[in-house]
């Protein structure tokens, strides 16, 4: 295989690591501060599509327009399934929350079916998105070109806002300590509310793009990416940002690259691909690569 | 300033505190003393609205505390110096010391009372960098106290300052409680160290097993022989 190609599959694999990392960021976040694997949050991501399929398709309203929408609805939505679904819960037994995640992903995934019906429709592809750019000797798709640009574009913002702003930081501590925070005056229940709202937004974004890029939308189309997500989220150490987007981008490239160089009797590993790492990683690093061990000072 | 009327705190129906009245006066100096599972920490816990209490009452400038947040609490102008510090581990000094003005928004002022947190513990300005988490004991103890002061309290409630510090760092701690009281804050001291605790007090208060069992200045109780034997380690000759 020549280097170019070598070039063109890691740049495949970049981009695909891009969504994942994008949506791993949701599961890492949400657990961070509540310590919950957020189940529906691969069917979160499958509504984004929908609601965008829906926006540019049934209303022809322009893609530009609908595209914002989708980010703030999916935000919406995500807030509205932590207030609905795990705010009462709040301190109950981690188990009743774990189960209450697993009917919500469910309650998602049924509804899609009888509200948008289980047949695949086609995600609109603006024509901006298609064609081809030529690298040097690498030759992309427009869009495996710009979903990196655009993910490291929101990565940057979304890293400021959690280091260098105030809800940054109430979240860290929030974070920490639930408790204490209120204790500082910080609203707690705000403070989860927000983080559900850009763990949404960002699923949102990844959604867009997954559904440019493969353009077959369905109820469970979630399931899987959701999946690989929270595996990337684990491998990277869950609760750590950039544990997820390192998580992300790995499995991203690793798949790719399997894909790639394995015969093609192999191929069909692909998906068994996340879960083999998962348990190598968690084999030498129970805590992922970037998890910090769990000890405090008494 | 605070009054405690006849207030109840059970966990899970054992009752924490059966029945309390204490009152703390603006610009004194309350301590509250009393062994191990007392009930100290619950007092505080309560007032903050940390625990909902059975019965009773909690007034605060003569309206009903029990009908407010946590989040409000520091809004109000009561800050509490948590029992076992509980700093942010995953922040820095500075950030913690900031998560203590969270709710304020006078960024001149903020400065002002930073400067006046590092003044009180130049060796929190030595580590405003640091993340919390690996400060020392002490150091994470003098954190708390100067996060609690940033939220400029008219009333400071401190869960055992001096827990775990070298003696020479808790009267260094005492004295510092001493200055921040010249500054007109209002404090409801809980101490294990009774001893230096009464000494600064204006008014004490003894707590066993979820009641008060006496209250009187400072001096008093240092003089109360019950006192002397209970949590002075006094033997009575
Ligand atoms: N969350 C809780 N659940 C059940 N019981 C509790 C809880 N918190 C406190 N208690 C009980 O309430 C009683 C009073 O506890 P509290 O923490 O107020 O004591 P304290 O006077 O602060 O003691 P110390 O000096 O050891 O800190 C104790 O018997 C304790 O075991
Ligand atoms: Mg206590």
């Amino acid at each position: 295989m020549s280097f170019d190609i070598f070039l063109q599959h890691l740049t495949n694999g970049i981009s695909l690591g891009s969504l994942y990392a994008l949506i791993a960021i949701g599961y890492t976040m949400v657990y961070g501060i509540l310590r919950l694997i957020n189940f529906a949050h691969g069917d979160i991501f499958m509504m984004a599509t929908y609601f965008a399929f829906y926006g540019v398709i049934t209303f022809g309203v322009p893609w530009y327009i609908v595209f914002p929408i989708v980010i703030l609805l999916t935000a919406s939505l995500g807030m509205t399934l932590e207030v609905a679904a795990y705010r009462p819960l709040r301190n109950a037994p981690k188990i009743s929350i774990m189960i209450s995640a697993i009917g919500a992903s469910f309650l998602l995934e049924n509804l899609a079916i009888v509200i948008f019906g289980g047949v695949n429709k086609a995600f609109p592809t603006p024509e901006v998105f298609t064609g081809v750019v030529q690298l040097g000797p690498v030759s992309l798709q427009k869009l495996t070109f710009y979903i990196p640009i655009i993910t490291v574009i929101f990565l940057v913002a979304l890293l400021y806002l959690i280091n260098h702003t105030k809800t940054g930081m109430a979240m860290r501590a929030v974070s920490k300590d639930h408790e204490t925070a209120g204790v500082m005056g910080i609203d707690v229940n705000k403070t989860i509310s927000i983080t559900f709202g850009i763990g949404s937004a960002l699923a949102a974004i990844g959604a867009l793009m997954w559904g440019l890029k493969f353009p077959q939308i369905y109820p469970l189309m979630g399931v899987m990416p959701g999946l690989k997500c929270f595996i990337a989220a684990v491998i990277g150490g869950i609760g750590n940002i950039k544990g997820a987007v390192l998580g992300g981008f790995i499995l991203g490239v690793g798949e790719i690259m399997l894909v790639a160089f394995l015969p093609s009797d192999y191929t069909g590993y692909r998906d068994a691909f996340a879960f083999i790492l998962l348990i190598v990683v968690l084999l030498f690093r129970p805590t992922g690569i970037m998890g910090e061990k769990i000890s405090e000072k008494v | 300033m605070l009054k405690i009327d006849n207030l109840v705190v059970a966990y899970g129906g054992i009752e924490a505190l059966k029945g309390i009245s204490m009152e703390v006066e603006e610009g004194k100096i309350i301590t509250l003393v009393g062994a191990n599972g007392a009930g100290k920490s619950t007092t505080l816990r309560a007032i903050m609205g940390l625990v909902k209490p059975v019965s009773g009452a909690i007034t605060y400038k003569g309206s009903n505390l029990l009908a407010e947040k946590t989040q409000n609490m520091v809004r109000n102008g009561i800050a509490l110096v948590p029992e076992g510090r509980r700093v942010f581990p995953n922040l820095t000094v500075l950030e913690n010391l900031k998560i203590g003005a969270f709710c304020r928004n006078d960024e001149k002022n903020i400065k002002e009372d930073l400067e006046w947190v590092y003044h009180l513990f130049p060796r929190l300005k030595e580590r405003t960098w640091q993340l919390a988490g690996t400060l020392s004991g002490g150091e994470q103890q003098m954190l708390a106290v100067g996060r609690a002061l940033m939220s400029r309290p008219k009333l400071l409630m401190m869960d055992e300052p001096s827990l775990g510090l070298a003696p020479l760092v808790v009267k260094e701690i005492f004295n510092i409680i001493k200055e921040i009281h010249k500054q007109g804050v209002t404090i409801l001291l809980i101490e294990q160290n009774a001893n230096a605790a009464l000494h600064i007090a204006d008014i004490g208060y003894v707590m066993e097993t979820g009641r008060i069992s006496l209250k009187g200045t400072g001096h008093e109780l240092l003089a109360n022989q019950e006192v002397k034997e209970a949590y002075l380690g006094k033997k009575a000759k």
